[in-house]
């Protein structure tokens, strides 16, 4: 087989699985938060559908297929139909630069474990966000009532507004580590320094600042506690999705959580050193080991999400978006100049 | 291989077709919106020309004409909002009172 | 041959999402043409190996510039466009005109320029490079477009805001 074809076996196989996977870790990331927020409320989460109510996810997925797929009379029915499937397409394209681990051997060829590498790798990231907020945007517009509409603005209006101060924190990781593409910024953190300290990118990189500032605009990105009012049900109904049922909900649903894994993926990347760890033991091990890391990285940042979820109130729009603008813009601005001045002042990790 | 030619006649439709938009449309928001399908067509002739002559400026000029573009949308889109108000119309052929 | 191919279906998408802008009557439908005619513009500069132009396209142009658009058509409830007076005359006169003159320039690129050919990816715009040339060569035009940026946010920060809430020194 030629490299071409290696190449085209590997990504088909690699896109198949990622998908697979991804849509897995959406569902259990579902049953996850409804668990760890029902210990936090002192109840058991779902525990009747199987062992610890691992099965509710399937449940929760015949139900949506098997619902009414209501479409009120009148909506403009193209975008209605349109906005859900862009916000489950943006969610789900991200996830093709995010490397999982190094590169595996298999059969004599090393593949990474990665769908596809660009150098600018980073920028698609945002830039499929920026086009996401479209399917947030075009829902609540095409609903055609008005609490669609005003949820939808607000939505809208709070995820631009956040992905400037999301854009800033991730320009300060790229003065440290000289490149858009993710995988060359995971290894610029590989190493040590005083001794047994990892060189991540929040320690090393003088990225703690950044790495809060990248939290909170990744929390008002996915509209989640505390940033969640234009979807909360006590307030506009449930906001843009209002007019949805059955599998166009599910699909906002995925997208939410789809872009919950990506944001968490992300941050392990930049900022806690993607899958550097401690490697040990045969080499079968040693090439999991690396993707193993990377998921508990990634699965800590998700408990601090569910967390945050269960303990804090939200935020009312105007001081959502104040916020935004007035505390954590500066901020940002403030840490770019900082990361900035230090790396003109010692050079950066790569010398 | 394509030769450069494609790339600029290109760039020349979607000029042409913003401005005939530009005169064509009566809703005052496509008008822009073709105003901005012409900058579009220049960004083009911009990227190809200096893939042309493999000269990294008219790369960058980009930037230049998509910065302008921006800010010229958002104070366009504010002074709609505000006509907006007064008028109550988005058609431009209503607009043709100095005082309403 | 696939440059070649590339390059005729995205410019197709690129023409039709550009016709069917002046096709539509609502404003929301030529908006979303607007978008995936930006969208398919970024995949040719990819073919001309401008990659970071095309990022910032998708990141700038259809997704903050044009969500602009949609949060203005949405706001101010712009309905189906109307047929009025007065457009007549620049509908007889002027496209004709523009397609005489865009005839013309074409005409005279495809004499003059001959056969020269670019490669798939021809000038590969790295964002050091780019970065490079913006900070040294383009300084000025650079902090004066900043400028420019806040010069706009003022004035669309005056300009949208409500009469009742402007200027509260001059309430009597």
């Amino acid at each position: 087989m030629s490299s071409f074809e290696v190449f085209i076996v590997a990504s088909i196989v690699k896109i198949v699985l990622v998908i697979l996977v991804l849509l897995t870790a959406v569902a259990y990331t579902v049953w996850l938060e409804r668990k760890i927020v029902g210990h936090m409320q002192n109840r058991w989460g779902p525990s009747r559908v199987g062992p610890f109510g691992l099965l509710q996810p399937l449940a929760d997925g015949a139900k949506f297929l098997l619902k009414e797929d209501l479409t009120p009379p009148h909506v403009y029915k193209p975008l209605f139909i349109a906005a859900p499937m862009i916000a489950v397409v943006c969610a789900l394209t991200s996830i093709s630069v995010i490397p999982f681990g190094t590169s595996i051997p298999i059969l004599g060829h090393a593949i990474p474990m990665q769908i596809t590498d660009i150098n600018i790798g980073l920028l698609l990231i945002l830039g499929v966000t920026s086009v996401g907020v479209y399917g947030v945007a075009l829902a609540g517009w095409s609903s055609n009532s008005k609490y669609s509409l005003l949820g939808g603005l607000r939505a809208s209006a709070q995820m631009i507004s956040y992905e400037i101060c999301l854009g800033l924190s991730l320009v300060g990781v790229l003065i440290v580590s000289g490149s858009f593409s993710l995988r060359e910024i995971v290894q610029s953190q590989s190493g040590h320094f005083w001794g047994f300290l990892p060189k991540w990118n929040i320690l090393h990189g003088g990225q703690l600042l950044g790495f809060f500032i990248y939290l909170m605009a990744a929390y008002a990105e996915t509209n989640r506690i505390p940033f969640d009012l234009p979807e909360a049900e006590t307030e506009l109904v449930a906001g843009y999705h209002t007019e949805y049922s059955a599998m166009k909900f599910a699909m906002f649903f995925m997208a939410e959580y789809a872009n919950m894994i990506t944001v968490a993926c992300l941050a392990t990347l930049l900022f806690l050193g993607g899958w550097g760890g401690p490697i040990f033991g045969p080499p079968v091990l040693q090439a999991i080991l690396p993707t193993f890391w990377f998921v508990a990285k990634v699965f800590v940042f998700l408990f601090v999400y569910i967390w945050v979820r269960g303990t804090l109130p939200r935020f009312r729009y105007d001081q959502l978006m104040a916020f935004g603008w007035k505390f954590l813009f500066p901020l940002a601005v403030a840490n770019l100049v900082v990361t900035a001045l230090l790396v003109a002042l010692f050079g950066t990790s790569r010398g | 291989m394509v030769p450069i030619s494609y790339y600029l006649i290109l760039s020349g439709i979607l000029f042409a077709c913003g401005v005939i938009g530009f005169l064509i449309k009566r809703n005052i928001i496509t008008i822009f919106m073709s105003i901005e399908l012409m900058l579009n067509g220049v960004n083009l002739s911009f990227v190809a020309f200096a893939a042309q002559w493999h000269h990294l400026s008219g790369q960058v000029f980009v930037f230049f004409v998509m910065v302008v573009a921006a800010a010229e949308a958002t104070v366009g889109l504010a002074i709609i909002i505000a006509v907006f108000r007064t008028r109550e119309t988005l058609n431009v052929d209503q607009v043709n009172l100095l005082k309403l | 041959m696939l440059h070649l191919v590339l390059f005729l279906v995205f410019g197709a998408i690129c023409v039709a999402g550009a016709i069917n802008l002046l096709a539509q009557s609502h404003p929301i439908s030529s908006a979303l043409s607007l978008v995936v005619v930006m969208a398919s513009l970024a995949v040719e500069y990819l073919l001309l190996g401008a990659e970071f132009v095309a990022a910032v396209q998708v990141i700038v142009y259809a997704g903050a510039v044009m969500v602009l658009f949609v949060f203005v058509i949405m706001l101010l409830n712009a309905g189906e466009e109307e047929r009025t007076k007065g457009s007549h005359v620049a509908l007889i006169l002027g496209v004709p005109g523009v397609l005489a003159g865009g005839l013309l320039v074409a005409w005279v690129l495809i004499e003059r320029s001959g056969t020269q050919t670019v490669a798939l990816g021809a000038l590969p715009g790295f964002p050091k490079a780019i970065g490079n040339l913006l900070f040294h060569e383009f300084l000025l035009p650079f902090e004066v477009t900043s400028i420019l940026v806040l010069i706009a946010i003022m004035g669309a920060v005056v300009l949208a805001s409500s009469p009742e809430t402007k200027a509260p020194g001059k309430e009597s």
